[in-house]
Protein backbone atom coordinates (compact mmCIF):
# COMPACT_ATOMS: atom_id res chain seq x y z
CA UNK A 1 0.00 0.00 0.00
CA UNK A 2 1.31 3.12 -1.03
CA UNK A 3 2.02 5.86 1.66
CA UNK A 4 -0.92 8.44 -0.03
CA UNK A 5 -3.09 5.49 0.54
CA UNK A 6 -2.45 4.79 3.96
CA UNK A 7 -3.05 8.57 4.85
CA UNK A 8 -6.29 8.37 3.21
CA UNK A 9 -7.36 5.58 5.36
CA UNK A 10 -6.04 7.34 8.67
CA UNK A 11 -7.53 10.65 7.31
CA UNK A 12 -10.48 8.35 6.71
CA UNK A 13 -11.24 7.11 10.28
CA UNK A 14 -10.49 10.42 12.15
CA UNK A 15 -13.59 11.90 9.26
CA UNK A 16 -15.93 8.92 9.98
CA UNK A 17 -15.46 9.40 13.93
CA UNK A 18 -16.06 13.12 13.51
CA UNK A 19 -19.47 11.95 11.94
CA UNK A 20 -20.21 9.99 14.38
CA UNK A 21 -19.72 13.21 16.58
CA UNK A 22 -21.91 15.23 14.87
CA UNK A 23 -24.44 12.91 14.61
CA UNK A 24 -24.80 12.36 18.43
CA UNK A 25 -26.26 15.92 18.14
CA UNK A 26 -28.92 15.20 15.87
CA UNK A 27 -31.90 15.27 17.73
CA UNK A 28 -35.13 13.18 17.01
CA UNK A 29 -37.43 16.05 16.11
CA UNK A 30 -40.22 14.62 17.79
CA UNK A 31 -38.86 13.80 21.10
CA UNK A 32 -35.74 16.36 20.83
CA UNK A 33 -34.10 15.01 23.84
CA UNK A 34 -32.59 11.96 22.29
CA UNK A 35 -30.17 11.65 19.76
CA UNK A 36 -30.58 9.88 16.58
CA UNK A 37 -27.62 7.99 17.58
CA UNK A 38 -29.11 7.25 21.31
CA UNK A 39 -32.68 5.98 19.53
CA UNK A 40 -30.52 3.27 17.84
CA UNK A 41 -31.39 4.69 14.17
CA UNK A 42 -27.70 4.35 12.75
CA UNK A 43 -26.80 1.57 10.83
CA UNK A 44 -22.89 2.61 9.58
CA UNK A 45 -21.17 5.60 9.07
CA UNK A 46 -18.10 4.71 5.65
CA UNK A 47 -16.19 6.86 3.83
CA UNK A 48 -16.69 5.45 0.22
CA UNK A 49 -13.86 7.50 -1.06
CA UNK A 50 -11.95 10.68 0.21
CA UNK A 51 -14.31 12.57 1.83
CA UNK A 52 -17.37 11.19 1.09
CA UNK A 53 -19.54 10.29 3.50
CA UNK A 54 -22.46 7.46 3.38
CA UNK A 55 -24.61 7.34 6.84
CA UNK A 56 -27.13 4.19 6.41
CA UNK A 57 -29.59 4.44 8.84
CA UNK A 58 -32.69 2.54 9.90
CA UNK A 59 -36.40 4.71 10.28
CA UNK A 60 -38.42 3.38 13.21
CA UNK A 61 -41.75 2.88 11.99
CA UNK A 62 -42.23 3.02 8.89
CA UNK A 63 -44.12 5.70 8.27
CA UNK A 64 -42.45 8.06 9.79
CA UNK A 65 -43.03 11.42 8.84
CA UNK A 66 -39.80 13.09 9.98
CA UNK A 67 -37.82 10.35 7.84
CA UNK A 68 -37.09 13.20 5.25
CA UNK A 69 -35.93 15.69 8.09
CA UNK A 70 -33.86 12.95 9.92
CA UNK A 71 -31.97 12.11 6.51
CA UNK A 72 -31.68 16.24 5.63
CA UNK A 73 -30.54 16.90 9.52
CA UNK A 74 -28.01 13.77 9.02
CA UNK A 75 -26.49 14.94 5.94
CA UNK A 76 -25.49 18.44 7.56
CA UNK A 77 -24.34 16.99 10.00
CA UNK A 78 -21.82 14.75 8.05
CA UNK A 79 -21.40 17.83 6.26
CA UNK A 80 -20.72 19.43 9.39
CA UNK A 81 -17.96 17.29 10.55
CA UNK A 82 -15.81 17.88 7.59
CA UNK A 83 -17.69 15.57 4.69
CA UNK A 84 -17.13 16.80 1.04
CA UNK A 85 -19.93 15.38 0.24
CA UNK A 86 -22.29 13.14 2.09
CA UNK A 87 -25.07 10.90 1.48
CA UNK A 88 -28.10 9.08 3.69
CA UNK A 89 -29.47 6.10 2.95
CA UNK A 90 -32.14 4.01 4.09
CA UNK A 91 -31.11 0.68 5.55
CA UNK A 92 -33.62 -2.03 6.22
CA UNK A 93 -30.65 -4.53 7.36
CA UNK A 94 -30.45 -4.86 10.61
CA UNK A 95 -33.96 -3.53 10.40
CA UNK A 96 -34.69 -1.22 13.49
CA UNK A 97 -36.25 -2.65 16.64
CA UNK A 98 -37.24 -0.74 19.91
CA UNK A 99 -34.18 -2.48 21.76
CA UNK A 100 -31.95 -0.76 20.17
CA UNK A 101 -32.62 2.06 22.01
CA UNK A 102 -30.21 2.54 24.12
CA UNK A 103 -30.71 2.80 28.27
CA UNK A 104 -29.74 6.39 28.24
CA UNK A 105 -32.10 7.10 26.10
CA UNK A 106 -34.56 5.31 27.91
CA UNK A 107 -34.17 7.32 31.02
CA UNK A 108 -34.58 10.73 28.87
CA UNK A 109 -37.90 9.56 27.41
CA UNK A 110 -39.03 9.07 31.07
CA UNK A 111 -37.88 12.15 32.43
CA UNK A 112 -39.84 13.68 28.88
CA UNK A 113 -42.86 12.05 30.05
CA UNK A 114 -42.93 9.51 27.31
CA UNK A 115 -43.03 5.97 28.70
CA UNK A 116 -40.27 3.64 27.20
CA UNK A 117 -41.26 0.75 25.41
CA UNK A 118 -40.58 -2.76 27.17
CA UNK A 119 -37.47 -4.64 26.32
CA UNK A 120 -37.56 -7.52 24.83
CA UNK A 121 -36.41 -10.35 27.69
CA UNK A 122 -35.44 -12.87 25.26
CA UNK A 123 -33.94 -10.83 22.48
CA UNK A 124 -36.64 -10.40 19.51
CA UNK A 125 -39.06 -8.04 20.17
CA UNK A 126 -41.06 -10.16 18.33
CA UNK A 127 -41.91 -11.91 21.42
CA UNK A 128 -43.63 -9.03 22.84
CA UNK A 129 -45.92 -10.03 20.55
CA UNK A 130 -46.89 -13.62 21.85
CA UNK A 131 -49.54 -12.33 23.94
CA UNK A 132 -52.05 -9.74 23.50
CA UNK A 133 -50.70 -7.07 25.92
CA UNK A 134 -47.02 -7.57 26.74
CA UNK A 135 -46.63 -4.77 24.26
CA UNK A 136 -48.39 -2.30 26.48
CA UNK A 137 -47.24 -3.16 30.12
CA UNK A 138 -45.32 0.12 31.29
CA UNK A 139 -44.94 2.46 34.43
CA UNK A 140 -46.18 5.74 34.98
CA UNK A 141 -43.70 8.18 33.75
CA UNK A 142 -45.63 10.72 36.32
CA UNK A 143 -45.94 8.52 39.74
CA UNK A 144 -44.33 5.13 38.42
CA UNK A 145 -46.88 3.09 38.86
CA UNK A 146 -47.37 -0.07 37.07
CA UNK A 147 -51.55 0.18 37.81
CA UNK A 148 -52.60 1.58 34.33
CA UNK A 149 -55.10 1.64 31.65
CA UNK A 150 -54.24 1.03 27.88
CA UNK A 151 -56.90 3.61 26.35
CA UNK A 152 -55.67 3.46 22.53
CA UNK A 153 -52.81 1.22 20.98
CA UNK A 154 -52.60 4.46 18.62
CA UNK A 155 -51.95 7.55 19.39
CA UNK A 156 -50.96 11.37 17.69
CA UNK A 157 -47.93 9.94 16.13
CA UNK A 158 -47.42 6.34 14.63
CA UNK A 159 -44.66 5.24 17.21
CA UNK A 160 -46.99 6.20 20.63
CA UNK A 161 -49.85 4.91 22.36
CA UNK A 162 -52.08 6.48 24.74
CA UNK A 163 -52.43 5.32 28.71
CA UNK A 164 -53.84 6.76 31.59
CA UNK A 165 -52.32 6.03 35.44
CA UNK A 166 -55.10 4.89 37.56
CA UNK A 167 -53.12 5.59 40.78
CA UNK A 168 -52.32 9.63 39.79
CA UNK A 169 -54.80 9.77 37.21
CA UNK A 170 -52.22 11.23 34.80
CA UNK A 171 -52.66 10.21 30.98
CA UNK A 172 -49.33 9.59 29.68
CA UNK A 173 -47.88 8.10 25.77
CA UNK A 174 -45.94 5.24 25.56
CA UNK A 175 -43.16 5.01 23.17
CA UNK A 176 -44.78 1.60 21.67
CA UNK A 177 -41.75 -1.71 20.85
CA UNK A 178 -41.34 -2.42 17.61
CA UNK B 1 -31.61 -10.75 -11.31
CA UNK B 2 -32.38 -11.20 -15.53
CA UNK B 3 -34.07 -9.37 -17.21
CA UNK B 4 -37.20 -11.23 -17.16
CA UNK B 5 -37.69 -11.86 -13.75
CA UNK B 6 -36.14 -7.92 -12.48
CA UNK B 7 -39.76 -7.27 -14.78
CA UNK B 8 -41.94 -10.03 -12.84
CA UNK B 9 -40.37 -9.10 -9.74
CA UNK B 10 -41.23 -5.20 -10.65
CA UNK B 11 -45.16 -6.10 -10.81
CA UNK B 12 -44.86 -7.87 -8.20
CA UNK B 13 -43.58 -5.44 -5.93
CA UNK B 14 -46.12 -2.78 -7.89
CA UNK B 15 -48.97 -5.16 -6.65
CA UNK B 16 -47.92 -4.79 -3.01
CA UNK B 17 -46.86 -1.25 -3.19
CA UNK B 18 -50.31 -0.05 -4.92
CA UNK B 19 -52.39 -1.98 -2.85
CA UNK B 20 -51.09 -0.37 0.30
CA UNK B 21 -51.15 3.23 -1.40
CA UNK B 22 -54.96 2.88 -2.43
CA UNK B 23 -55.51 1.19 1.11
CA UNK B 24 -54.24 4.30 3.15
CA UNK B 25 -55.87 6.35 0.75
CA UNK B 26 -59.42 4.76 1.47
CA UNK B 27 -58.42 4.94 5.50
CA UNK B 28 -57.11 8.49 5.58
CA UNK B 29 -60.87 9.10 4.05
CA UNK B 30 -61.93 8.32 7.75
CA UNK B 31 -60.30 10.98 9.16
CA UNK B 32 -62.30 13.86 10.91
CA UNK B 33 -65.35 11.14 10.83
CA UNK B 34 -64.46 8.38 12.51
CA UNK B 35 -67.30 7.18 14.96
CA UNK B 36 -65.77 7.72 17.67
CA UNK B 37 -62.07 10.01 18.48
CA UNK B 38 -59.89 6.93 19.64
CA UNK B 39 -60.58 5.13 16.32
CA UNK B 40 -60.36 8.37 14.24
CA UNK B 41 -56.84 8.38 16.12
CA UNK B 42 -56.37 4.83 15.40
CA UNK B 43 -57.05 4.36 11.50
CA UNK B 44 -55.09 7.81 10.64
CA UNK B 45 -52.14 6.05 12.30
CA UNK B 46 -52.99 2.50 10.09
CA UNK B 47 -53.04 4.89 6.83
CA UNK B 48 -50.09 6.54 8.11
CA UNK B 49 -48.43 3.00 8.23
CA UNK B 50 -49.63 1.96 4.79
CA UNK B 51 -48.52 5.21 2.92
CA UNK B 52 -45.32 4.29 4.45
CA UNK B 53 -45.19 0.27 3.77
CA UNK B 54 -45.69 1.55 0.09
CA UNK B 55 -43.18 3.63 0.23
CA UNK B 56 -40.77 0.76 1.16
CA UNK B 57 -41.97 -1.30 -1.44
CA UNK B 58 -41.96 1.45 -4.54
CA UNK B 59 -37.93 1.91 -3.46
CA UNK B 60 -37.79 -1.80 -4.31
CA UNK B 61 -39.33 -1.44 -7.72
CA UNK B 62 -36.88 2.02 -7.74
CA UNK B 63 -34.13 -0.49 -7.16
CA UNK B 64 -34.50 -2.55 -9.95
CA UNK B 65 -35.94 -0.33 -12.20
CA UNK B 66 -34.64 3.44 -11.16
CA UNK B 67 -38.15 4.65 -11.50
CA UNK B 68 -38.70 7.34 -8.87
CA UNK B 69 -41.19 6.45 -6.16
CA UNK B 70 -43.10 9.58 -5.90
CA UNK B 71 -43.69 9.36 -10.20
CA UNK B 72 -44.75 5.38 -9.60
CA UNK B 73 -47.21 7.01 -7.09
CA UNK B 74 -48.85 10.07 -8.33
CA UNK B 75 -48.04 10.07 -12.07
CA UNK B 76 -49.56 6.80 -13.28
CA UNK B 77 -53.14 6.08 -14.00
CA UNK B 78 -55.41 3.71 -12.92
CA UNK B 79 -54.88 1.19 -15.87
CA UNK B 80 -51.72 1.07 -15.06
CA UNK B 81 -52.09 0.18 -10.78
CA UNK B 82 -52.28 -2.97 -9.78
CA UNK B 83 -54.14 -2.95 -6.59
CA UNK B 84 -56.84 -5.01 -5.66
CA UNK B 85 -60.09 -4.25 -5.88
CA UNK B 86 -61.03 -5.60 -2.40
CA UNK B 87 -58.76 -2.26 -1.65
CA UNK B 88 -59.99 -0.22 -3.97
CA UNK B 89 -63.54 -0.36 -2.69
CA UNK B 90 -65.38 2.76 -0.99
CA UNK B 91 -64.74 2.90 2.67
CA UNK B 92 -68.54 2.21 3.16
CA UNK B 93 -69.55 2.50 6.77
CA UNK B 94 -67.00 1.68 9.68
CA UNK B 95 -68.32 -1.65 9.65
CA UNK B 96 -67.12 -2.17 6.15
CA UNK B 97 -63.94 -0.58 6.39
CA UNK B 98 -63.20 -2.01 9.08
CA UNK B 99 -63.66 -5.74 7.94
CA UNK B 100 -61.65 -4.79 4.46
CA UNK B 101 -59.22 -4.01 7.22
CA UNK B 102 -59.03 -7.55 9.26
CA UNK B 103 -59.64 -9.06 5.68
CA UNK B 104 -56.37 -7.10 4.32
CA UNK B 105 -54.10 -7.75 7.35
CA UNK B 106 -55.01 -11.41 8.06
CA UNK B 107 -53.60 -11.63 4.29
CA UNK B 108 -50.84 -9.79 4.60
CA UNK B 109 -49.78 -11.17 7.71
CA UNK B 110 -49.27 -14.75 6.15
CA UNK B 111 -47.81 -13.28 3.28
CA UNK B 112 -45.09 -11.57 5.13
CA UNK B 113 -44.47 -14.75 7.18
CA UNK B 114 -43.77 -16.27 3.58
CA UNK B 115 -41.36 -13.69 2.31
CA UNK B 116 -39.38 -13.53 5.28
CA UNK B 117 -37.78 -16.62 4.01
CA UNK B 118 -38.13 -15.58 0.17
CA UNK B 119 -33.81 -16.09 -1.65
CA UNK B 120 -34.55 -12.25 -2.27
CA UNK B 121 -32.87 -10.04 0.41
CA UNK B 122 -34.97 -7.40 -0.57
CA UNK B 123 -38.34 -9.32 0.18
CA UNK B 124 -36.68 -10.44 3.50
CA UNK B 125 -35.67 -6.86 4.90
CA UNK B 126 -38.99 -5.33 3.79
CA UNK B 127 -41.02 -8.18 5.14
CA UNK B 128 -38.92 -7.74 8.68
CA UNK B 129 -40.07 -4.22 8.76
CA UNK B 130 -43.51 -4.36 7.72
CA UNK B 131 -44.36 -7.44 10.21
CA UNK B 132 -44.27 -5.94 13.63
CA UNK B 133 -46.69 -2.78 12.40
CA UNK B 134 -48.96 -4.99 10.75
CA UNK B 135 -49.29 -6.88 13.85
CA UNK B 136 -50.31 -3.92 15.65
CA UNK B 137 -53.29 -3.66 12.75
CA UNK B 138 -54.28 -7.06 12.91
CA UNK B 139 -55.12 -7.26 16.62
CA UNK B 140 -56.80 -3.94 15.93
CA UNK B 141 -59.03 -5.31 12.98
CA UNK B 142 -59.35 -8.20 14.14
CA UNK B 143 -61.01 -7.31 17.71
CA UNK B 144 -63.60 -4.49 16.07
CA UNK B 145 -65.03 -7.32 13.72
CA UNK B 146 -65.29 -9.32 17.09
CA UNK B 147 -67.15 -6.74 18.50
CA UNK B 148 -69.47 -5.17 15.96
CA UNK B 149 -70.55 -9.14 14.55
CA UNK B 150 -70.61 -10.36 18.58
CA UNK B 151 -72.88 -6.81 19.45
CA UNK B 152 -76.30 -5.36 18.42
CA UNK B 153 -78.39 -6.67 15.45
CA UNK B 154 -77.56 -3.76 13.69
CA UNK B 155 -74.21 -4.17 13.89
CA UNK B 156 -73.95 -7.69 13.36
CA UNK B 157 -76.28 -6.87 10.40
CA UNK B 158 -73.79 -4.40 8.82
CA UNK B 159 -70.59 -6.77 9.49
CA UNK B 160 -72.72 -9.42 7.57
CA UNK B 161 -73.42 -7.39 4.74
CA UNK B 162 -69.70 -6.10 4.30
CA UNK B 163 -68.76 -9.88 4.32
CA UNK B 164 -71.43 -10.58 1.68
CA UNK B 165 -69.96 -7.67 -0.78
CA UNK B 166 -66.26 -8.47 0.36
CA UNK B 167 -66.28 -12.07 0.42
CA UNK B 168 -65.94 -12.74 -3.27
CA UNK B 169 -63.41 -10.28 -3.77
CA UNK B 170 -60.92 -11.90 -1.65
CA UNK B 171 -60.05 -13.92 -4.95
CA UNK B 172 -57.21 -11.60 -5.46
CA UNK B 173 -55.87 -10.00 -2.26
CA UNK B 174 -52.89 -12.09 -2.61
CA UNK B 175 -50.35 -10.76 -5.52
CA UNK B 176 -49.87 -13.00 -8.09
CA UNK B 177 -46.03 -13.84 -8.84
CA UNK B 178 -45.91 -15.46 -12.09
CA UNK B 179 -45.09 -19.24 -12.19
CA UNK B 180 -41.00 -18.80 -12.55
CA UNK B 181 -41.35 -16.36 -9.75
CA UNK B 182 -43.13 -18.28 -7.29
CA UNK B 183 -41.02 -21.71 -8.41
CA UNK B 184 -37.89 -19.93 -8.06
CA UNK B 185 -38.34 -19.24 -4.35
CA UNK B 186 -38.40 -15.19 -4.37
CA UNK B 187 -42.29 -15.38 -3.78
CA UNK B 188 -44.56 -17.73 -2.38
CA UNK B 189 -47.26 -19.59 -4.47
CA UNK B 190 -50.44 -17.65 -3.82
CA UNK B 191 -53.14 -20.51 -4.40
CA UNK B 192 -51.77 -22.09 -1.39
CA UNK B 193 -51.09 -19.07 0.69
CA UNK B 194 -54.96 -18.35 -0.28
CA UNK B 195 -56.27 -21.49 0.80
CA UNK B 196 -54.57 -21.38 4.35
CA UNK B 197 -55.96 -17.93 4.68
CA UNK B 198 -58.98 -18.49 3.84
CA UNK B 199 -59.44 -21.68 6.37
CA UNK B 200 -58.17 -19.52 9.02
CA UNK B 201 -60.65 -16.98 8.37
CA UNK B 202 -63.83 -18.88 7.88
CA UNK B 203 -62.75 -20.50 11.11
CA UNK B 204 -62.58 -17.07 13.03
CA UNK B 205 -65.59 -15.70 10.96
CA UNK B 206 -67.74 -18.25 12.16
CA UNK B 207 -66.52 -18.11 15.59
CA UNK B 208 -68.01 -14.82 15.64
CA UNK B 209 -71.55 -16.21 13.48
CA UNK B 210 -70.62 -14.32 10.74
CA UNK B 211 -71.67 -16.99 7.05
CA UNK B 212 -69.41 -15.97 4.45
CA UNK B 213 -72.26 -16.11 1.26
CA UNK B 214 -73.47 -19.12 0.02
CA UNK B 215 -71.77 -21.22 -2.94
CA UNK B 216 -67.97 -21.98 -3.10
CA UNK B 217 -65.08 -20.55 -1.95
CA UNK B 218 -63.61 -18.19 -4.01
CA UNK B 219 -60.11 -19.35 -5.53
CA UNK B 220 -57.12 -17.53 -5.91
CA UNK B 221 -56.76 -15.27 -8.86
CA UNK B 222 -54.32 -12.94 -10.77
CA UNK B 223 -55.62 -9.53 -10.46
CA UNK B 224 -57.17 -8.55 -13.26
CA UNK B 225 -59.32 -5.22 -13.95
CA UNK B 226 -60.32 -2.62 -11.59
CA UNK B 227 -63.36 -1.46 -9.55
CA UNK B 228 -64.62 1.82 -11.38
CA UNK B 229 -64.04 3.38 -8.16
CA UNK B 230 -59.70 3.38 -8.56
CA UNK B 231 -59.95 6.13 -10.77
CA UNK B 232 -62.03 8.55 -9.21
CA UNK B 233 -59.69 7.79 -5.68
CA UNK B 234 -56.76 8.32 -8.00
CA UNK B 235 -58.14 11.93 -9.87
CA UNK B 236 -58.36 12.84 -6.35
CA UNK B 237 -55.13 11.21 -5.15
CA UNK B 238 -52.79 12.87 -7.70
CA UNK B 239 -54.05 16.29 -8.04
CA UNK B 240 -52.02 17.95 -6.13
CA UNK B 241 -49.09 16.58 -7.95
CA UNK B 242 -50.63 17.40 -11.47
CA UNK B 243 -51.46 20.29 -10.51
CA UNK B 244 -47.54 21.64 -11.19
CA UNK B 245 -45.52 18.61 -12.54
CA UNK B 246 -42.32 18.70 -10.77
CA UNK B 247 -42.63 21.05 -7.91
CA UNK B 248 -40.68 20.81 -4.84
CA UNK B 249 -41.85 19.92 -1.69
Amino acid sequence: MSKLSSDVVSAGSQLVERVHHELSLVMDPEIPVVSVVEMGMINSVTETSEGHIRVAFSPTFAGCPAVEVIARDMENAAIKAGATTAEVTLSYNPPWTSDRISEEARSKLLSFGLAPPPVASSGSTLHLFDSEYDAYKTSCPNCGSDHNRLVNPFGPTPCRALHVCESCQEPFEQFKPL
Amino acid sequence: MSDSTSVEMRDYFLQLADSELVLGHRNSEWTGHAPILEEDIAIANISLDEIGHARLWYRAVSDLSGEDPDRLAFFRNASQFRSSQLVEQPKGDWAFTILRQFLADSAERLLLTHLATSNLEMCVDLAAKIAPEETYHFRHSRSWVKRLALGTAESRRRMQDALDTLWPLTSQIFPSPSAELAASGATPDSAELFGVWADSVESFLTEVSLVTPGGERPVHEARSGHSKSLAPLLAEMQEVAHLEEGAAW
